[in-house]
């Protein structure tokens, strides 16, 4: 086993398995001892075999999800840790070489083949130009026109889609369970989800309503009547990406979106103004008023547009 | 009968010729270029439970009451996507394990993409010529990324639903068509009832054709332009040197698919993932606290999150128009992040002046400049993911929100500063170390007669030098005759055209990487397989073998019994 060309051995039986040769030490032992690795290997077989047997049967008694993974992954994992092995320790790896080349042609191929291309092309085309800008043009109105279906029949025109506040004068606050509110429905420190009767558990339509003691509040100067007796009501649609501002802290009097913390101070005197995060601007408010008999209702819907921004908003108000 | 079937193929096809070329293709040896195939098979596997998934999943936002086996949801009105996928975790077998193999290799592959273009990156493995494949990888992350959020978002889960709510929002934001693409996507009022079935249709078909046709691109070009490949080992610029595709590489890359399944089977197994019957459905005023996405979308929420609160309006004055928060987080960032690393190589060659070709890899050290921007950039997409668990962070170290987001806002500028004079400063001191990398060896402190004291290196140990052994060319005509003499005592000189090559070219490679093994001695025999290498290549040799005996492709050469 010392000259190449001399016979291995017994002549006529396997190539000594150190033929895969390698120079670091787990090779050489792989290599000193193929058996081992032959064992090795076909341990990780059986296990794949005892696995997969094992997957048939979980499915079959209809075991938790954790046996059916686990003989699954002990099947694939033989498998995977046997074939490795196998490719690794006891199959010729040289290392080999092959040679690489330019991928750049040489001049003469790129002249024969620019030749081809062009003395061809300027027979066939550009001699017919006319025909050639004919053709452009009627795929360019093709390409054009295909954008209707595809794009434009995706939806309706957004047109007021984004200022529309499904809130209207005299709306009732409406629990997502269809109760009216009242006035006596809440105690101070309370909070509640509502909305216009017309679209209950709407998403732009959503209203944090927070009752803050007896006394009316004047969030703003000009929205002195907003807020009777105690009771605010904001947009619930977070202005910054338009998640629910669902969490009221009511020591601190602040409303906080869990999506990506914009805090909004909704105090004395504060209206919904944002204090903290990345939330632009404050949260719109509703005005309310409380009718004849106790009922919280909208003295109008909002005045401006609920929840993020967008390029037209720059038109409204607020 | 094998024979047979494969001669009648080979007879119209020409199996033989080019089949030739591909058992013999050389993959390099090295463990960094296993990542890709990692992603490779996260796709394989994907593409395999997703199939399962997609004959049970209700593409519906129909409402249904539940009545199912999971009794905490009896009686909720729930979509039909959102029961369906409860349908087929709890009531069809094997169907959650199904699911939690397709989140978790959904997970894997993108993180492999990510790592393999790391790789990538800090080896130069994206220099010319291989500029298009880096912006097919680059593409393929981009549709990766659109493709796993498409996928959590199917479910109708609350989770997912505020996350489509983001999206709504960030797609709002556009300049000038924003609000124009929200509706059509979503069409009409969000949520809507075509959100589901066209996020489905984009999720199951559209982006998987897409991604496939990519993977081929990206493996069709690997193979036209040959594999990179690190110094040493007697690689060079015009050479590969490594394992040959048959069938060394086919059984590891064999058991690297299996590996592959088999850790997300017991990922699927053992931890929970997307447990959406704990979240609840997608009820539009309802959240909960940590929405986090899933961790490749996590540095854009960070991005949203750190965002100071800048809005820009005009007023109706000028027009009336607004650039919302969120354009610049979650539209801006991407966009400019994923053009520069499109453009990346082009950028490089530029700043270098390099623009000839590249077939040997860098160490990440011998670029120093390269390298610490690539951490520094690195560092600060890592800041943008941890400042997405800013609420999370906030309740674990119990501090205020306030502290840890103001923190994360001075960390994603600082920490990039720091990191690349940092990285630059390590791979110089790596690069000025002599013998990095190599083993330690032990000091023997000894003390000498006078009281003095010497540090005396250790002998080395077996292992400590590792020889390299020269390659063994395979170049299209692996057919060594001295040594196939001594291994089998084949007919002389036969190329055969089709049969008898591969079976010969495996004795051969044995027989050559045997002779190598031997060190010198191998050098002689590697020589004389270098002579007998040079003209056969193509395959057209003359005629039958010496003594005329068939051999068959798929029997074992007699020194293989």
């Amino acid at each position: 086993m010392t000259q190449p060309g001399s016979s291995h051995g017994s002549g006529d039986g396997p190539p000594p398995i150190e033929t895969v040769g390698y120079d670091a030490p787990q090779f050489q032992v792989a290599a000193a001892h193929p058996r081992r690795m032959e064992k090795a290997v076909a341990i990780a077989f059986l296990a794949a075999l005892a696995g997969a047997a094992g997957f048939g049967a979980a499915f079959w008694v209809n075991a938790d999800n954790f046996w059916l993974g686990a003989t699954l992954g002990v099947t694939f994992v033989g498998l995977g840790a046997g074939f490795v092995a196998w490719g690794k320790y006891l199959m010729p790896r040289g290392p080999f070489s092959e040679s690489r080349h330019s991928l750049v042609p040489s001049e003469e191929h790129k002249e024969q083949f620019v030749d081809e291309f062009a003395s061809r092309g300027k027979v066939a085309i550009e001699r017919r130009g006319f025909l050639l800008k004919i053709a452009g043009a009627g795929t360019a109105v093709f390409g054009i026109v295909a954008m209707f279906p595809l794009i434009r029949s995706l939806g309706p025109l957004p047109k007021k889609f984004f200022f529309s506040s499904y809130w209207y004068r005299g709306a009732y606050l409406v629990t997502p369970y269809g109760t009216r509110l009242q006035v006596s429905s809440m105690k101070p420190g309370g909070m509640a989800t509502v909305f216009p009767p017309t679209d209950i558990g709407g998403p732009f339509s959503q209203t944090m309503l927070v009752r803050q003691g007896t006394a009316d509040i004047t969030t703003a100067p000009g929205r002195e009547t907003w807020s009777p007796q105690g009771y605010m009501a904001f947009s619930k649609v977070c202005t910054h990406a338009g998640c629910p501002v669902g969490l009221y802290q009511q020591v601190t009097r602040q409303l906080l979106c869990p999506c990506h913390q914009s805090l909004f101070d909704v105090g004395p005197g504060r209206a919904a103004v944002p204090v903290f995060g990345p939330a632009p601007r404050p949260l719109p408010q509703l005005p309310l008023y409380v009718d004849s008999r106790g009922y919280l209702r909208a003295q109008k819907g909002y005045d401006e547009p609920v929840g993020p921004g967008f390029w037209e908003r720059g038109n409204s108000n607020g | 009968m094998v024979d047979a079937l494969y001669n009648w193929f080979d007879n119209r096809l020409n199996i033989s010729t080019g089949g030739r070329k591909i058992v013999n293709k050389i993959f390099p040896d090295h463990w960094s270029f296993m990542i890709g195939e990692i992603a490779l098979y996260s796709f394989v596997v994907l593409l395999a439970t997703g199939v399962f998934l997609s004959l049970y999943f209700v593409p519906s936002t129909a409402t249904v009451v539940y009545n199912g086996p999971y009794t905490p949801l009896h009686g909720q009105v729930v979509s039909e996507a959102y029961a369906s996928t409860i349908n087929l975790s709890f009531s069809v077998r094997t169907g959650l394990l199904m699911r939690q193999m397709h989140h978790w290799a959904a997970n894997i592959f993108l993180g492999a993409i990510v790592v393999h273009m790391c790789r990538i990156f800090f080896t130069g493995g994206f220099r010319r010529p291989r500029e298009m494949n880096w912006i097919i990888g680059v593409n393929l992350l981009i549709l990766s990324i659109f493709n796993g959020f498409l996928g959590y978002s199917l479910p109708d889960d609350l989770v997912s639903g505020t996350g489509i709510r983001i999206a709504l929002s960030i797609l709002e934001s556009l300049p000038l068509v924003g609000s124009y693409l929200a509706v059509f996507l979503f069409g009409g009022k969000f949520p809507g009832t075509s959100l589901i079935p066209r996020f489905f249709l984009l999720h199951v078909l559209i982006l998987p054709a897409v991604i496939a046709l990519l993977i081929g691109m990206h493996l069709g070009l690997l193979v036209r332009q040959k594999h990179t490949q690190f110094r040493g080992g007697g690689a060079t610029e015009h050479n590969v040197v490594g394992a040959p595709m048959w069938p060394t590489f086919m059984a590891k890359t064999q058991g690297f698919l299996f590996l592959v399944a088999g850790v997300t089977a017991i990922l699927g197994a053992a931890v929970q993932i997307n447990p959406i019957w704990l979240y609840g459905p997608y009820v539009p005023y309802h959240v909960t606290y940590a929405v986090q996405p899933d961790w490749y979308m996590g540095w854009l929420d960070g991005a949203l999150r750190v965002m100071p609160s800048w809005e820009t309006v005009w007023g109706p004055a000028v027009g009336g128009h607004m650039i919302p928060n969120a354009f610049w987080p979650a539209i801006v960032l991407p966009g400019i992040t994923f053009t520069v690393l499109m453009m990346w190589p082009f950028i490089e060659a530029r700043l270098t002046g390099d623009r000839v070709d590249h077939q040997l890899l860098d160490r990440p050290r011998d670029r120093p400049k390269r390298t610490a921007l690539g951490v520094s950039v690195l560092s600060f997409y890592f800041v943008l993911f941890g400042a997405s668990a800013t609420d999370v962070l906030a309740n674990y170290l119990d501090v205020s929100l306030n502290i840890v987001l103001v923190a994360f806002r001075v960390l994603v500028i600082a920490v990039p500063l720091v990191m690349y004079p940092l990285a630059l400063k390590i791979c110089k001191e790596i690069q000025d170390t002599p013998g990095a990398v190599k083993p330690k060896r032990h000091n023997i402190v000894v003390r000498s007669a006078e009281g003095g004291f010497e540090a005396v290196p250790s002998a080395g140990r077996p292992g400590d030098e590792k020889v390299e052994l020269e390659p063994v060319s395979l170049d299209y005509a692996p057919v060594l005759e001295p040594a196939m003499a001594a291994a089998g005592g084949d007919g002389h000189g036969s190329v055969q055209v089709s049969a008898g090559t591969t079976a010969a070219a495996q004795a051969a490679m044995a027989a050559a990487a045997s002779i190598a093994a031997r060190g010198a001695a191998g050098k002689g025999g590697a020589g004389s397989g270098d002579g007998a290498s040079g003209d056969g290549a193509g395959g057209d040799g003359d005629g039958a073998g010496g003594d005329g005996r068939k051999r068959g492709i798929f029997r074992i050469p007699r020194n293989y019994r």
